[in-house]
């Protein structure tokens, strides 16, 4: 297969950037994205041109790192999957393809396609732990969570940070990523003790970061390679209302 | 007092006032259309009402005092919000894609700014009479101190233009309320419970209500249907 593809580079994070388009020739359909992205790169390189800098780790869908926004909506169009996990058979011979960073003020590029995401560390870092004490474990079952619990924390735990709700929402906004770490450890009983100033902190964090406001256009849901239901942002809404009533607590 | 005004203005509790708000307006504009519709009940069910409701001026203008702060206050918020999304993504896509908001979600701000005008317009239409003020607040034939409302609105549409004015801001408010009246629930954090259908159904439902309730009364007037 072929394609033509539109792609940003930027060599710093104080250099203007500007879209730079290349060819793939000759593309497997059963290469991932990243793959794709291989191949042009070692033609770069072969030709002695700066490859494109993008991001990868496990390639395999679950450290979240291959954050690239495909023909504007994030990891490209097929549902529930990370962009090392899309395949070129998704796309049309001879079409072509916008490759870009994220895009949010909260998101600040390093080079070509990659970000920094250090603002959902420093979201996590705010709440997104439960503080255990020293001493031996407790015995699992003096812990009983109910199943539909233990499921739909499971299913908000399944986030795995990529950035692609934000970069998917149009307001930029970090909603279902906090909702998502917030509404996790409110559902097992190890995140009862610090459960209101969690959310509290981590609201807090995430404002300060610059993300956005949610007007619910539900298009992180969409978006995420977890698909990650909109009703843990609804959770998140109610976890806050409750903190904020609850007063000051602890900090 | 602190806490809960730091609560207000962060990015979680501006949606409860977002949502509060839009829901103490989109109550206004069930009840108001509610009493609308007494229009086919002939001109006195109509008269009758509004004439009731100046019986208690105390009540009507803390009524209003109300309603003008609520709309205050989703305005501010909307442009507050509408403001800090945009500093969110100072660069934007060079290819924006969709892929499930609808349009009503996407344009609630020029939806919002579309009522905003109307409202300003039809104040002045029949509440303070600038426009078309010759139909403005006269009196009944039968009985001088009370005020003929339901003249004034028939004598109002009988301008086709007047009419076609208020069909088309009906539309822009359903289309404000299709998406309102399903978010609003969202922020106050009620999906999720069992009962989503209903949730993403509320919004269209009452839309649909209240742009075919209210685009009926200019519409019959102009038919001749309400006379
Ligand atoms: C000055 C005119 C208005 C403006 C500029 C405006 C703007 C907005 C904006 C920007 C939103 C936020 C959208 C979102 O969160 O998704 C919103 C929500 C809403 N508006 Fe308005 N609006 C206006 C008037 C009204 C009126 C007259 C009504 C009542 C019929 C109304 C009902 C609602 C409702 C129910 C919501 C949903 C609240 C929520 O999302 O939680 N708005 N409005
Ligand atoms: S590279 Fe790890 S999720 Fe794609």
């Amino acid at each position: 297969m072929n394609f033509t593809l539109h792609i940003w580079r930027q060599k710093s994070p104080t250099d203007e950037g500007r879209t730079t388009t290349y060819d793939a020739r000759d593309i497997s359909p059963d290469m991932s994205f990243l793959e794709m992205l291989d191949v042009v790169n070692d033609e770069l390189i072969e030709k002695g041109q700066e490859p494109i800098a993008f991001d990868s780790d496990c390639r395999e869908g679950i450290c979240g790192s291959c954050c690239l926004m495909i023909n504007g909506i994030p990891h490209g169009p097929e549902r529930g999957v990370a962009t090392c996990q899309t395949y070129m058979r998704v796309f049309r011979d001879g079409q072509e393809i916008y490759i870009e960073p994220w895009r949010a003020r909260a998101f600040p590029l390093l080079k070509d396609l990659i970000v920094d995401r250090g603002a959902f560390d420093r979201i996590v870092q705010a709440g997104g732990y439960v503080s255990v004490n020293t001493g031996g474990a407790q015995d699992g079952n003096c812990l009983p969570v109910a199943k539909t619990d233990a499921e739909r924390a499971m299913d908000a735990a399944a986030c795995i940070g990529c950035g692609a709700c934000v970069a998917a929402c149009k307001n930029a906004s970090a909603m279902l990523f906090t909702a998502a770490k917030v509404s996790h450890l409110a559902l097992l009983p190890q995140g009862q003790p610090e459960r209101h100033a969690r959310v509290r902190n981590m609201v807090e964090q995430m404002d300060r970061e610059g993300f956005g406001n949610c007007t619910n256009y539900f298009e992180c849901e969409a978006a995420c390679p977890k698909e990650i239901s909109v009703q843990f942002i609804a959770q998140l809404n109610r976890e806050y209302l409750a903190a904020c009533l609850e007063g000051e607590g602890e900090k | 007092m602190k806490r809960l005004s730091r609560m207000a203005l962060s990015s979680v509790g501006s949606k409860y006032i977002m949502a509060l708000t839009g829901l103490g307006l989109m109550m206004f504009v069930l009840a108001h259309m509610s009493g609308n519709l007494l229009i086919y009940g002939g001109r006195d069910a109509l008269n009758a009402y509004a004439h009731g409701l100046t019986e208690h001026p105390f009540l009507l203008w803390t009524a209003r005092g109300g309603l003008l702060a609520v709309f205050l206050t989703h305005l501010f918020f909307a442009l507050r919000t509408w403001q800090e999304n945009q500093s969110a993504r100072p660069i934007p896509y060079a290819h924006e894609a969709t892929i499930q908001a609808n349009w009503a979600s996407r344009h609630m701000l020029l939806t919002g700014v579309v009522i905003l005008l109307f409202v300003i317009y039809h104040l002045l239409h029949f509440t303070f009479g600038v426009v078309d003020a010759d139909h403005f607040k006269r009196p009944l034939p039968d009985d001088p101190k009370q005020l003929d409302v339901a003249g004034m609105v028939i004598a109002g549409f009988g301008n086709p233009i007047v009419a076609v004015s208020y069909i088309v801001a009906q539309i822009f408010l359903g289309l404000h309320l299709w998406h309102g009246g399903s978010s609003f629930l969202q922020h106050l954090g009620l999906n999720g419970r069992g009962y989503d259908a209903a949730v993403n159904r509320v919004g269209a439902a009452v839309a649909l209500v209240v742009v075919v309730g209210n685009c009926s009364i200019p519409l019959a007037i102009t038919m001749g249907w309400v006379y």
